[in-house]
């Protein structure tokens, strides 16, 4: 019982949350089931493509809501979340590629049809285990955890801070991709991990399974959702945005602030590497451009645009921006890259409080002069 | 017998003639070549053999083209020419003028034909007439040329010259010939000697040509003779290899230090904006992707200067670069001061926008842009060491751009006032500096250098829409690397990086080469958060 007043507690505490939870239970509810049970022809038909593409959305907004807390609760612009998003994705991928099995095009058993065209003659090492899903499920969160941990160990320890560590960070995700377009570091070079078969023996082409993989990405969003906003409530929570606000008074204060940005960041992470896991069987594949820099950064556009600090803003700008781009990419993509660029220019100059701060803003515009003397003061 | 007799009398002869007459008249020179006419190969070789000795200024052209079959007799007046073929036609010159006599048909003119024996002769009356040109390089590069195929011949052309010779690096090259031949020796002490002189020479011929003796004698049962001569081998080639590791080090720090100059020059905008504005400007790259642009376009507009294009482009691109820069600073940036993140974004949306407006605008696909003749070839020094001229010139521009900004900087006015903004804005501004026009120029300064880096990397990589993104992480990681608002850093920063590259690449390929910079730049990051040349003092707090 206290748990579930604690869920309550957390995901009914404001408007916002109230009203994104609202929506993620019914999606999960109403989508799979309009998807499986309704006749084709019927117009409340929703079909496969349509369910994957929001399932999708639903993996952004969970990665969308890992950058939020570190960048809206936390102050750190980590331009390198792709890198956690993609480790999750290779984990699950590498599971997958264990699956299929003597099913490849070359019909070995153990080796991996890539593995093959490069006349490898065993398994690498750091593919024993991807067999087993648990396994397999504890490297979704303990890759990308593993990598945030040291990463932030020796960022935060030595104080790295600002657009210092932003571009460290994209250094980090910059390298990574390279690594892994490497054919001879075992992940399948350009080409990443494809032509999965099935997941703990669900045949990924089902609409069962789809509508499977869409319930736990909500699911998962939810429960994220409600541990960003357990990290955000908590003690923690305050003094990681005291960090954010003033990291040296926080300092100066006793508190060992490179531990709590430590263990925040590494939540993060492991959120990010979990969106990757949902999302990879979804798209069915993953490759090393999942690490390019522009990814991470255009991730960081969606919480601006939704709104930064605010978590439901987060996952709202996700949906948003990347039903733009899905729109935009099919009937103008010519279009798209002005649109992006454009967006990012507006929203920093224009809406730094992003879309859920739009109604704040309207509201405070009227008595425009004690808003600016506010300001002034503060 | 008795015929080869009378052709060596006849030459003889004709020797003597010409020796007797100090100076050769054009005239007799141009009825030298009438003569090539006949149709009988030994008249042809005595001809050949005058040409030859007739110290005529085009007798090596003459002969060379010969060779090469491209001397032939118009049918109608028997004139020999020089003819270039195209297709059907015949595009005939002038030998003794170097007069364009114009086109005629293929079937008008007919080729002077040679035999194996005649190719024989020509090229060794062609390696004795370039062994006494006047020009050393000339005589040096037909020694190196004769590296492949020393006959007998070929060794006396070469003995003969070798006293007279005065250049020093003909001489070695001539020693270095020798040298090559007498490896074949049977003799103990010339074949020492010449493996003593070889040890020398940096020729890959030379180490071909000792190699191959030792695999030889590997293979012979082995006397205390041949024993002695290997390790002479040995101890020659791990000279030459010493040598050679040398200068291959040399080169790679000239790879290096080019590298490390694109760095400089991609990143010393960068520097200047951070440094001052405290601001990241993630379209640097879409600068340089723009100069480079500039340099295409102006190729396209002006073909007939494409010599000087790039001298255009320069200030072209400054310019143009300069006035993108002020335009975003006015724009976007200035809206967003004490808000370094946010503008990271909004500077991120513009590189967007620019990348995609070349695309439209120009083409997705990259564009060529021509090398004019200054900077293609390259600058030998010797045979294992040789520099491109475009890095060359590169290096040099880069640190002349690097001077003029630091002049810039100590000795103007406007370089005072970016100093002082840089060190605390608000005092500056208490001071009466307008700082925000402060920020405009510097933001149109770093831009500018960028458009200008951009013309130089238009002559060493493809130009295309995504020219800025390549470069833009190395650019940030060589000022984090060095140090913010400090040119030395910048300098020191680019070269480190540079270097460090070059002399990993060997080891590891360039793309690992490249990560694990990456990765030592963010290990370096956690000793010296602030780079290796950090402001100190009240400047240092952000």
């Amino acid at each position: 019982m206290f748990k579930q007043s604690l869920l309550q507690r957390l995901l009914l505490s404001d408007t916002g949350s109230k009203i994104f939870t609202a929506i993620i239970v019914v999606m999960t509810v109403v989508v799979p089931a309009l998807n499986l049970f309704v006749p084709e022809d019927s117009i409340f038909y929703i079909s496969t493509y349509t369910m994957t593409l929001l399932g999708k959305y639903l993996c952004f907004a969970l990665l969308a809501l890992s950058v939020d807390l570190v960048w809206g609760y936390l102050g750190i612009l980590s331009l390198g979340h792709g890198a956690f998003f993609a480790l999750g994705g290779y984990a699950m991928g590498m599971y997958l590629m264990r699956q299929i099995g003597d099913r490849g095009v070359y019909g070995n058993p153990l080796l991996p049809d890539f593995m093959v065209f490069l006349n490898w003659e065993q398994l690498p090492w750091y593919w024993y285990g991807f067999d087993m899903f648990p396994f397999a499920l504890l490297m979704i969160f303990f890759a990308p955890g593993l990598l945030a941990f040291v990463f932030g160990w020796l960022a935060f320890r030595s104080r790295v801070t600002g657009v210092y560590l932003s571009i460290i960070t994209q250094a980090m995700t910059y390298a990574l991709m390279l690594a892994f377009f490497q054919n001879n570091f075992g992940f399948g070079g350009n080409n990443g991990l494809t032509d999965f078969k099935d997941l703990l023996g669900f045949n990924l082409q089902d609409d069962s399974t789809r509508a499977g993989l869409f319930i736990a990405s909500a699911i998962s969003l939810i429960l994220g959702y409600a541990v960003c906003k357990f990290i955000t409530q908590s003690r923690l929570g305050s003094i990681a945005m005291a960090i954010r606000d003033s990291e040296s008074r926080v300092r100066f204060m006793g508190y060992r602030d490179e531990h709590i940005k430590l263990f925040v960041f590494v939540i993060s992470a492991v959120l990010a590497g979990i969106a990757g896991a949902l999302y990879v069987p979804q798209v069915g594949i993953i490759n090393p451009s999942e690490f390019a820099p522009i990814r991470s950064i255009e991730l960081v556009i969606w919480v601006a645009i939704g709104g930064r600090g605010t978590l439901y803003g987060a996952v709202l700008g996700a949906f948003v921006v990347n039903y733009t781009k899905t729109f935009f990419t099919a009937f103008a993509p010519e279009a798209w890259l002005f649109i992006l660029g454009s967006i990012f220019v507006f929203v920093t100059i224009f809406m730094p409080k992003g879309l859920v701060g739009l109604y704040d803003q309207f509201r405070n515009r009227r008595p425009f002069k004690t808003r600016q003397g506010q300001a002034a003061k503060s | 017998m008795i015929y080869k007799l009378l052709v060596t009398a006849f030459l003889a002869f004709n020797l003597i003639t010409h020796l007797g007459l100090a100076e050769e008249t054009p005239a007799d020179f141009e009825t030298l070549l009438a003569q090539l006419t006949t149709k009988k190969f030994n008249e042809k070789e005595i001809i050949i053999g005058e040409i030859a000795s007739s110290g005529h200024e085009q007798a090596l052209p003459v002969l060379t083209r010969l060779l090469e079959g491209e001397v032939y007799y118009r049918k109608d007046d028997k004139k020999i020419v020089f003819v270039d073929i195209v297709e059907k036609d015949a595009l005939v010159t002038d030998i003794i003028s170097g007069e364009d006599l114009g086109t005629l048909p293929k079937k008008k003119v007919k080729k002077v034909g040679i035999n194996n024996k005649l190719r024989g002769v020509l090229k060794g009356a062609i390696a004795r007439l370039s062994l006494n040109n006047q020009d050393p390089e000339v005589r040096r590069a037909a020694v190196v040329e004769m590296f492949e195929n020393l006959d007998n011949d070929t060794i006396l052309l070469i003995e003969e010259r070798l006293p007279k010779e005065e250049d020093d690096d003909v001489i070695e090259v001539l020693n270095t010939a020798l040298a090559i031949s007498n490896l074949k020796s049977q003799d103990r002490t010339t074949v020492l000697a010449a493996v003593e002189t070889l040890s020398k020479s940096l020729h890959p011929e030379a180490r071909t040509a000792l190699t191959s003796l030792k695999t030889n004698l590997s293979e012979q049962p082995s006397t205390p003779q041949s024993q002695e001569i290997t390790s002479a081998i040995d101890n020659s080639l791990h000279y030459i290899n010493s040598s050679v590791g040398w200068y291959k080090q040399i080169e790679n720090v000239f790879f290096g230090v080019s590298l490390g100059s694109v760095l400089l020059l991609a990143a010393v905008g960068l520097a200047i904006t951070f440094g001052v504005m405290g601001v990241i400007n993630m379209a640097h790259g879409e600068m340089l992707m723009l100069g480079a642009y500039t340099t295409y376009i102006i190729q396209q507009v002006f073909p007939s200067l494409l010599q000087y294009s790039l001298l255009i482009s320069i200030p072209v691109a400054f310019v143009f670069t300069a006035i993108v820069g002020i335009a975003i600073e006015r724009g976007v940036i200035r809206f967003m001061y004490g808000r370094p993140l946010e503008t990271l974004l909004a500077t991120f949306g513009i590189s967007l926008i620019l990348q995609q407006a070349v695309r439209t605008l120009i083409s997705p696909q990259n564009r060529a842009v021509a090398t004019p003749d200054f900077m293609s070839g390259s600058l030998e020094i010797n045979p294992a060491l040789s520099l491109t001229y475009n890095r060359l010139y590169i290096i040099i521009f880069a640190f002349l751009v690097l001077a003029g900004l630091m002049l810039l900087l100590k000795k103007t006015n406007f370089g005072l006032q970016i100093r002082a903004v840089t060190q605390n804005r608000t005092m500056a501004k208490a001071m009466g500096i307008r700082t925000d026009w402060v920020d405009a120029l510097t933001f149109g300064l770093g831009s500018g250098i960028a458009g200008m880096a951009g013309v130089a990397l238009s002559q060493l990589t493809n130009v295309g829409p995504n020219l800025g993104q390549g470069y833009i992480i190395d650019s940030f990681m060589v000022v984090v690397f060095g140090g913010v608002g400090n040119l030395w850093g910048t300098l020191f920063g680019a070269m480190t990086l540079g270097i460090a590259n070059k002399f990993l690449e060997p080891f590891t390929g360039a793309v690992v080469a490249k990560i694990l910079i990456l990765v030592l730049i963010i290990l370096f990051i956690q000793k010296r958060p602030r780079g290796m040349f950090a402001l100190k003092g009240r400047s240092a707090e952000s």
